[in-house]
Protein backbone atom coordinates (compact mmCIF):
# COMPACT_ATOMS: atom_id res chain seq x y z
CA UNK A 1 0.00 0.00 0.00
CA UNK A 2 1.48 3.35 -1.09
CA UNK A 3 0.92 5.60 1.96
CA UNK A 4 1.78 9.42 2.24
CA UNK A 5 5.07 10.58 4.17
CA UNK A 6 6.22 13.71 6.06
CA UNK A 7 9.26 15.88 5.94
CA UNK A 8 11.65 14.82 8.98
CA UNK A 9 11.39 16.46 12.49
CA UNK A 10 13.35 19.72 11.74
CA UNK A 11 16.10 19.50 14.40
CA UNK A 12 17.60 23.30 13.40
CA UNK A 13 14.15 24.50 14.56
CA UNK A 14 13.16 22.54 17.72
CA UNK A 15 14.97 22.90 20.82
CA UNK A 16 17.10 20.05 21.71
CA UNK A 17 15.88 17.79 24.68
CA UNK A 18 18.39 19.02 27.07
CA UNK A 19 19.02 22.40 27.57
CA UNK A 20 21.30 23.57 30.53
CA UNK A 21 19.92 26.68 31.20
CA UNK A 22 16.16 25.54 31.33
CA UNK A 23 17.35 23.47 34.84
CA UNK A 24 14.15 21.13 34.69
CA UNK A 25 14.87 19.59 31.14
CA UNK A 26 18.49 18.49 32.37
CA UNK A 27 16.83 15.46 34.20
CA UNK A 28 13.84 15.14 31.94
CA UNK A 29 15.33 15.26 28.34
CA UNK A 30 16.08 12.09 26.72
CA UNK A 31 19.95 11.51 26.23
CA UNK A 32 20.39 8.38 24.06
CA UNK A 33 20.20 9.02 20.60
CA UNK A 34 16.74 8.67 18.91
CA UNK A 35 15.79 5.03 16.93
CA UNK A 36 14.97 6.71 13.07
CA UNK A 37 12.14 4.78 12.04
CA UNK A 38 9.98 4.82 8.34
CA UNK A 39 6.89 6.01 8.55
CA UNK A 40 3.93 3.68 8.65
CA UNK A 41 0.22 4.11 8.85
CA UNK A 42 0.77 4.05 12.56
CA UNK A 43 2.60 7.38 11.77
CA UNK A 44 0.78 9.26 8.63
CA UNK A 45 -2.58 8.83 10.34
CA UNK A 46 -3.49 11.02 13.59
CA UNK A 47 -6.74 12.41 15.49
CA UNK A 48 -7.97 14.84 13.07
CA UNK A 49 -11.11 15.81 15.55
CA UNK A 50 -13.21 16.19 12.68
CA UNK A 51 -16.39 16.09 14.10
CA UNK A 52 -15.53 18.65 17.16
CA UNK A 53 -18.04 20.75 18.26
CA UNK A 54 -16.92 23.83 19.83
CA UNK A 55 -19.41 25.45 22.38
CA UNK A 56 -20.42 29.00 21.70
CA UNK A 57 -17.19 31.10 23.27
CA UNK A 58 -14.74 28.46 23.47
CA UNK A 59 -12.81 30.99 21.99
CA UNK A 60 -13.16 33.95 24.07
CA UNK A 61 -11.27 33.55 26.59
CA UNK A 62 -12.44 36.83 28.16
CA UNK A 63 -15.50 35.22 29.54
CA UNK A 64 -15.85 31.83 31.67
CA UNK A 65 -19.13 29.93 31.23
CA UNK A 66 -19.61 30.17 35.13
CA UNK A 67 -19.80 33.78 35.69
CA UNK A 68 -20.62 35.04 32.20
CA UNK A 69 -18.53 38.75 33.47
CA UNK A 70 -15.00 39.91 31.73
CA UNK A 71 -11.95 39.07 32.87
CA UNK A 72 -9.35 41.74 33.94
CA UNK A 73 -6.63 42.81 31.50
CA UNK A 74 -5.67 44.19 28.12
CA UNK A 75 -8.01 42.13 25.79
CA UNK A 76 -6.26 41.09 22.53
CA UNK A 77 -7.35 39.17 19.22
CA UNK A 78 -5.26 36.60 17.97
CA UNK A 79 -5.63 35.30 14.53
CA UNK A 80 -3.17 33.75 12.39
CA UNK A 81 -2.90 30.97 9.45
CA UNK A 82 -1.56 27.16 10.21
CA UNK A 83 0.23 26.41 7.78
CA UNK A 84 2.54 23.22 6.26
CA UNK A 85 6.14 23.27 5.44
CA UNK A 86 4.84 23.34 1.56
CA UNK A 87 2.58 26.53 2.23
CA UNK A 88 -0.27 24.83 1.97
CA UNK A 89 -3.09 26.09 4.66
CA UNK A 90 -3.95 23.09 7.51
CA UNK A 91 -8.01 23.37 7.62
CA UNK A 92 -10.28 22.43 10.12
CA UNK A 93 -7.68 21.64 12.61
CA UNK A 94 -8.08 21.89 16.50
CA UNK A 95 -5.73 24.76 18.58
CA UNK A 96 -6.05 24.21 22.41
CA UNK A 97 -4.88 27.22 23.98
CA UNK A 98 -3.99 27.98 27.58
CA UNK A 99 -2.29 31.35 29.76
CA UNK A 100 -1.73 32.62 32.80
CA UNK A 101 -4.12 35.89 33.65
CA UNK A 102 -3.21 39.42 33.14
CA UNK A 103 -1.46 39.79 36.44
CA UNK A 104 0.17 36.50 35.27
CA UNK A 105 -0.69 33.81 37.55
CA UNK A 106 -2.05 30.51 36.13
CA UNK A 107 -5.43 29.04 37.64
CA UNK A 108 -3.88 25.98 38.48
CA UNK A 109 -3.44 24.82 42.51
CA UNK A 110 0.57 24.52 42.05
CA UNK A 111 0.91 27.98 40.83
CA UNK A 112 1.81 29.88 44.05
CA UNK A 113 3.10 33.06 42.75
CA UNK A 114 1.64 35.91 45.07
CA UNK A 115 0.01 37.70 42.50
CA UNK A 116 -4.25 38.01 42.38
CA UNK A 117 -6.16 35.19 40.74
CA UNK A 118 -8.89 36.62 38.54
CA UNK A 119 -12.70 34.78 39.09
CA UNK A 120 -13.71 35.22 35.49
CA UNK A 121 -10.80 33.96 33.78
CA UNK A 122 -9.26 30.30 33.41
CA UNK A 123 -7.14 30.99 30.79
CA UNK A 124 -8.61 27.66 28.66
CA UNK A 125 -9.62 27.83 25.35
CA UNK A 126 -9.82 26.41 21.99
CA UNK A 127 -10.42 26.95 18.16
CA UNK A 128 -10.67 25.43 14.87
CA UNK A 129 -8.86 26.52 11.74
CA UNK A 130 -11.38 27.56 8.87
CA UNK A 131 -10.59 26.06 5.29
CA UNK A 132 -8.00 28.75 4.22
CA UNK A 133 -6.27 27.39 7.16
CA UNK A 134 -7.09 30.39 9.61
CA UNK A 135 -7.63 31.17 13.01
CA UNK A 136 -9.05 33.87 15.22
CA UNK A 137 -9.41 33.82 19.42
CA UNK A 138 -10.31 36.73 21.98
CA UNK A 139 -8.13 36.87 25.01
CA UNK A 140 -6.65 39.43 27.61
CA UNK A 141 -2.54 39.55 27.13
CA UNK A 142 -1.21 37.08 29.90
CA UNK A 143 1.25 39.13 32.86
CA UNK A 144 5.22 38.09 32.89
CA UNK A 145 5.61 35.81 36.16
CA UNK A 146 8.34 34.72 38.01
CA UNK A 147 9.22 31.39 38.14
CA UNK A 148 12.44 29.20 40.32
CA UNK A 149 15.10 28.20 37.47
CA UNK A 150 17.38 31.20 38.60
CA UNK A 151 17.72 34.30 40.42
CA UNK A 152 15.16 36.88 39.51
CA UNK A 153 13.67 34.17 36.52
CA UNK A 154 10.90 35.72 35.02
CA UNK A 155 8.84 34.21 31.99
CA UNK A 156 7.89 36.81 29.50
CA UNK A 157 4.24 37.33 28.58
CA UNK A 158 3.30 33.76 26.73
CA UNK A 159 0.32 31.64 25.17
CA UNK A 160 0.35 28.07 25.37
CA UNK A 161 -0.78 26.26 21.98
CA UNK A 162 -1.88 22.73 21.27
CA UNK A 163 -2.19 21.49 17.31
CA UNK A 164 -2.45 18.11 15.77
CA UNK A 165 -2.40 18.43 12.15
CA UNK A 166 -2.98 16.01 10.19
CA UNK A 167 -1.24 13.06 11.36
CA UNK A 168 0.50 11.62 14.37
CA UNK A 169 3.91 13.04 13.39
CA UNK A 170 2.88 16.74 12.73
CA UNK A 171 1.74 17.45 16.35
CA UNK A 172 3.27 20.43 17.91
CA UNK A 173 2.85 22.11 21.44
CA UNK A 174 4.50 25.52 21.20
CA UNK A 175 4.63 28.97 23.07
CA UNK A 176 3.78 32.19 21.26
CA UNK A 177 5.17 35.71 22.63
CA UNK A 178 4.87 39.15 22.24
CA UNK A 179 6.83 41.72 20.35
CA UNK A 180 9.64 44.12 21.96
CA UNK A 181 9.31 42.12 25.37
CA UNK A 182 12.60 42.87 26.93
CA UNK A 183 12.48 39.36 28.90
CA UNK A 184 12.31 37.04 25.69
CA UNK A 185 16.63 37.21 25.36
CA UNK A 186 16.43 36.63 29.13
CA UNK A 187 13.67 33.53 29.02
CA UNK A 188 15.67 30.19 28.63
CA UNK A 189 12.83 28.42 27.67
CA UNK A 190 12.83 30.81 23.98
CA UNK A 191 16.37 30.53 24.19
CA UNK A 192 16.53 26.84 23.28
CA UNK A 193 15.68 27.35 20.14
CA UNK A 194 18.98 27.18 18.63
CA UNK A 195 18.37 29.63 15.37
CA UNK A 196 17.59 33.46 15.56
CA UNK A 197 14.98 32.66 13.00
CA UNK A 198 13.80 29.45 15.07
CA UNK A 199 13.21 31.89 18.05
CA UNK A 200 11.37 34.59 16.13
CA UNK A 201 9.08 32.37 14.65
CA UNK A 202 7.82 32.12 18.32
CA UNK A 203 7.33 35.82 18.45
CA UNK A 204 3.61 37.16 17.24
CA UNK A 205 3.58 40.61 15.30
CA UNK A 206 1.48 43.56 16.63
CA UNK A 207 -1.31 43.87 13.44
CA UNK A 208 -2.89 46.99 13.83
CA UNK A 209 -5.17 46.02 10.74
CA UNK A 210 -6.45 43.07 13.43
CA UNK A 211 -7.02 45.68 15.98
CA UNK A 212 -10.33 46.15 16.33
CA UNK A 213 -11.01 50.40 17.45
CA UNK A 214 -12.14 51.05 20.79
CA UNK A 215 -12.18 47.41 21.53
CA UNK A 216 -8.91 45.10 21.74
CA UNK A 217 -5.13 45.26 20.23
CA UNK A 218 -4.59 42.72 17.37
CA UNK A 219 -1.76 39.96 17.18
CA UNK A 220 -0.60 37.61 14.31
CA UNK A 221 0.42 34.41 14.81
CA UNK A 222 1.57 31.76 11.76
CA UNK A 223 1.77 28.31 12.76
CA UNK A 224 3.67 25.80 10.63
CA UNK A 225 3.96 22.01 10.70
CA UNK A 226 5.62 19.51 9.20
CA UNK A 227 4.66 19.01 5.46
CA UNK A 228 4.67 16.11 3.41
CA UNK A 229 7.33 14.95 1.07
CA UNK A 230 6.64 15.50 -2.32
CA UNK A 231 5.69 11.93 -3.89
CA UNK A 232 8.08 9.80 -5.88
CA UNK A 233 5.65 11.31 -9.23
CA UNK A 234 6.58 15.01 -8.41
CA UNK A 235 10.29 13.93 -7.79
CA UNK A 236 10.65 12.17 -11.34
CA UNK A 237 9.50 15.49 -13.09
CA UNK A 238 12.13 17.60 -11.59
CA UNK B 1 8.91 27.39 5.14
CA UNK B 2 10.13 26.29 8.26
CA UNK B 3 8.44 24.04 11.20
CA UNK B 4 7.43 26.60 14.37
CA UNK B 5 9.51 25.30 16.96
CA UNK B 6 7.96 23.44 19.89
CA UNK B 7 8.23 24.48 23.42
CA UNK B 8 7.32 22.43 26.79
CA UNK B 9 4.22 22.19 27.89
CA UNK B 10 4.68 23.47 31.10
CA UNK B 11 3.66 22.44 34.70
CA UNK B 12 0.10 23.95 34.16
CA UNK B 13 -1.33 22.24 31.08
CA UNK B 14 -3.86 21.04 32.75
CA UNK B 15 -5.60 24.50 32.53
CA UNK B 16 -6.16 23.63 28.93
CA UNK B 17 -5.60 20.20 28.10
CA UNK B 18 -7.18 17.74 31.05
CA UNK B 19 -9.70 19.45 32.34
CA UNK B 20 -12.57 17.25 31.01
CA UNK B 21 -11.71 12.72 30.72
CA UNK B 22 -9.95 12.10 27.65
CA UNK B 23 -8.66 8.28 28.73
CA UNK B 24 -11.48 6.03 28.15
CA UNK B 25 -11.35 5.17 24.14
CA UNK B 26 -13.70 1.72 25.08
CA UNK B 27 -17.29 3.20 25.18
CA UNK B 28 -20.08 0.76 25.38
CA UNK B 29 -20.32 -0.02 21.85
CA UNK B 30 -16.46 -0.25 20.82
CA UNK B 31 -15.82 -3.55 19.35
CA UNK B 32 -12.49 -5.45 20.85
CA UNK B 33 -11.21 -6.81 23.91
CA UNK B 34 -11.18 -3.97 26.79
CA UNK B 35 -7.65 -3.20 28.50
CA UNK B 36 -5.97 -1.30 30.47
CA UNK B 37 -2.75 0.62 29.92
CA UNK B 38 -0.99 2.45 33.02
CA UNK B 39 2.49 3.65 34.32
CA UNK B 40 4.60 5.82 35.67
CA UNK B 41 6.99 8.66 33.85
CA UNK B 42 10.54 8.85 35.26
CA UNK B 43 13.03 11.03 35.13
CA UNK B 44 16.92 10.77 35.33
CA UNK B 45 16.84 10.54 39.29
CA UNK B 46 14.18 7.89 39.25
CA UNK B 47 11.73 10.20 40.64
CA UNK B 48 7.98 9.81 38.91
CA UNK B 49 7.02 12.98 37.41
CA UNK B 50 4.21 14.45 39.11
CA UNK B 51 3.51 16.59 35.92
CA UNK B 52 4.09 14.59 32.97
CA UNK B 53 1.15 14.38 30.16
CA UNK B 54 0.44 11.07 27.73
CA UNK B 55 -1.19 10.88 24.61
CA UNK B 56 -1.80 7.67 22.42
CA UNK B 57 -3.19 6.86 19.08
CA UNK B 58 -4.29 3.06 17.62
CA UNK B 59 -5.39 1.41 15.32
CA UNK B 60 -9.07 -0.47 16.10
CA UNK B 61 -9.27 -3.89 17.07
CA UNK B 62 -9.25 -5.26 13.21
CA UNK B 63 -6.18 -2.69 12.80
CA UNK B 64 -7.55 0.06 11.18
CA UNK B 65 -6.99 3.47 12.07
CA UNK B 66 -9.72 6.28 12.27
CA UNK B 67 -8.03 8.23 9.48
CA UNK B 68 -8.72 8.61 5.44
CA UNK B 69 -4.76 7.90 4.95
CA UNK B 70 -6.43 4.39 6.12
CA UNK B 71 -7.60 2.64 2.70
CA UNK B 72 -7.58 -0.51 4.32
CA UNK B 73 -10.70 -2.75 3.36
CA UNK B 74 -11.11 -3.48 7.40
CA UNK B 75 -14.39 -3.09 9.41
CA UNK B 76 -14.17 0.09 10.58
CA UNK B 77 -16.24 1.96 13.58
CA UNK B 78 -16.34 6.00 13.37
CA UNK B 79 -17.27 5.88 17.02
CA UNK B 80 -14.01 4.31 18.29
CA UNK B 81 -11.12 7.98 17.28
CA UNK B 82 -8.44 5.89 18.49
CA UNK B 83 -7.17 8.79 20.20
CA UNK B 84 -6.63 9.16 23.95
CA UNK B 85 -4.94 11.90 26.46
CA UNK B 86 -3.92 11.31 30.25
CA UNK B 87 -2.21 13.75 32.85
CA UNK B 88 -0.66 12.66 35.83
CA UNK B 89 -2.45 11.41 38.84
CA UNK B 90 -2.02 12.33 42.55
CA UNK B 91 0.31 8.35 42.50
CA UNK B 92 2.10 10.10 39.05
CA UNK B 93 0.23 7.36 37.17
CA UNK B 94 -0.86 8.16 33.76
CA UNK B 95 -3.88 5.54 32.53
CA UNK B 96 -6.12 4.42 29.95
CA UNK B 97 -9.11 2.60 29.41
CA UNK B 98 -9.26 1.22 25.90
CA UNK B 99 -9.54 -1.68 23.42
CA UNK B 100 -6.58 -4.42 21.94
CA UNK B 101 -5.28 -2.63 18.99
CA UNK B 102 -5.24 -4.99 15.80
CA UNK B 103 -2.04 -5.69 13.32
CA UNK B 104 -1.36 -2.89 10.98
CA UNK B 105 0.70 -3.18 7.80
CA UNK B 106 4.50 -2.19 8.14
CA UNK B 107 6.76 -1.32 5.22
CA UNK B 108 6.77 -3.42 2.31
CA UNK B 109 4.92 -6.31 2.82
CA UNK B 110 5.75 -6.56 6.74
CA UNK B 111 3.21 -6.87 9.45
CA UNK B 112 3.40 -4.79 12.46
CA UNK B 113 2.65 -6.47 16.55
CA UNK B 114 -0.16 -5.02 17.39
CA UNK B 115 0.95 -1.68 19.22
CA UNK B 116 -0.22 1.41 20.49
CA UNK B 117 1.60 4.73 19.72
CA UNK B 118 2.75 7.23 22.45
CA UNK B 119 3.23 11.35 22.83
CA UNK B 120 5.15 11.80 25.90
CA UNK B 121 4.76 15.81 27.27
CA UNK B 122 5.95 16.78 30.76
CA UNK B 123 7.51 20.09 32.15
CA UNK B 124 10.96 19.85 31.57
CA UNK B 125 10.70 18.54 27.94
CA UNK B 126 11.43 21.34 25.70
CA UNK B 127 9.88 18.81 22.52
CA UNK B 128 7.71 15.45 23.12
CA UNK B 129 9.14 12.53 22.77
CA UNK B 130 7.69 9.38 20.70
CA UNK B 131 7.15 5.81 21.44
CA UNK B 132 5.21 3.11 21.19
CA UNK B 133 4.06 0.25 23.42
CA UNK B 134 3.74 -3.21 22.84
CA UNK B 135 1.92 -6.30 24.64
CA UNK B 136 4.50 -8.83 26.53
CA UNK B 137 2.01 -11.49 25.35
CA UNK B 138 1.61 -11.06 21.69
CA UNK B 139 3.86 -13.52 19.78
CA UNK B 140 3.57 -11.15 16.97
CA UNK B 141 6.48 -8.92 18.57
CA UNK B 142 9.31 -11.55 17.24
CA UNK B 143 8.86 -9.99 13.26
CA UNK B 144 7.79 -6.58 14.14
CA UNK B 145 9.65 -3.82 11.73
CA UNK B 146 10.39 -1.48 14.15
CA UNK B 147 10.89 -3.39 16.89
CA UNK B 148 13.45 -4.85 15.06
CA UNK B 149 14.90 -1.65 13.58
CA UNK B 150 15.83 -1.12 17.25
CA UNK B 151 19.69 -2.08 17.01
CA UNK B 152 20.54 -2.57 19.85
CA UNK B 153 18.55 -5.61 21.16
CA UNK B 154 18.56 -4.92 24.71
CA UNK B 155 17.02 -1.73 24.48
CA UNK B 156 13.84 -3.64 22.87
CA UNK B 157 12.23 -4.44 26.29
CA UNK B 158 11.49 -0.94 27.45
CA UNK B 159 8.51 -0.59 24.60
CA UNK B 160 7.23 -3.93 25.75
CA UNK B 161 4.20 -3.61 28.54
CA UNK B 162 4.23 -6.09 31.00
CA UNK B 163 0.58 -7.94 31.48
CA UNK B 164 -1.35 -8.40 34.53
CA UNK B 165 -4.97 -8.40 35.50
CA UNK B 166 -6.99 -6.88 37.90
CA UNK B 167 -10.74 -8.13 38.32
CA UNK B 168 -10.46 -10.09 35.16
CA UNK B 169 -9.30 -7.63 32.85
CA UNK B 170 -6.21 -7.33 31.39
CA UNK B 171 -3.61 -4.74 32.91
CA UNK B 172 -0.74 -3.46 30.80
CA UNK B 173 1.88 -2.10 32.71
CA UNK B 174 3.95 0.59 30.86
CA UNK B 175 6.52 2.88 32.59
CA UNK B 176 8.40 5.23 30.45
CA UNK B 177 11.95 5.87 31.70
CA UNK B 178 13.23 9.76 29.92
CA UNK B 179 17.08 8.74 30.89
CA UNK B 180 19.39 5.99 32.85
CA UNK B 181 20.08 2.57 31.76
CA UNK B 182 16.72 2.11 31.05
CA UNK B 183 16.01 4.76 29.00
CA UNK B 184 12.67 4.02 27.12
CA UNK B 185 13.13 3.89 23.06
CA UNK B 186 12.17 7.03 22.03
CA UNK B 187 11.91 7.13 17.80
CA UNK B 188 12.83 9.77 14.93
CA UNK B 189 10.46 9.26 12.43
Amino acid sequence: MKIPKYKPRDWKSHPPYVFKAYGSSVKRGPLKKLVPIKQTLSEITGPLFSDIKLEPGENDLTRTADTNKEALGERIVVVGRVLDENERPVPNTLIEIWQANAAGRYHHPVDQHNAPLDPNFTGAGRCVTNGKGEYRYLTIKPGAYPWLNHTNAWRPAHIHLSLFGPSFVTRLVTQMFFPNDPLLPLDPILRSVPSKSGRERLISSYAHDVTEPEFALGYRFDIVLRGQRATPFEEKKR
Amino acid sequence: MKQTPAQTVGPFYAIGLTSKTMNVLATDSIQGQRIRIEGRVFDGDGKPIPDAMVEIWQANAYGRYNHPDDKQEKPFDSSFTGWGRSGTDENCFYSFETIKPGPVPGPGDSVQAPHVNVVVFARGMLVHAFTRIYFADEPANENDPVLKAIKNKARRPTLIAARTERGGKPVYHFDIRLQGKDETVFFDM
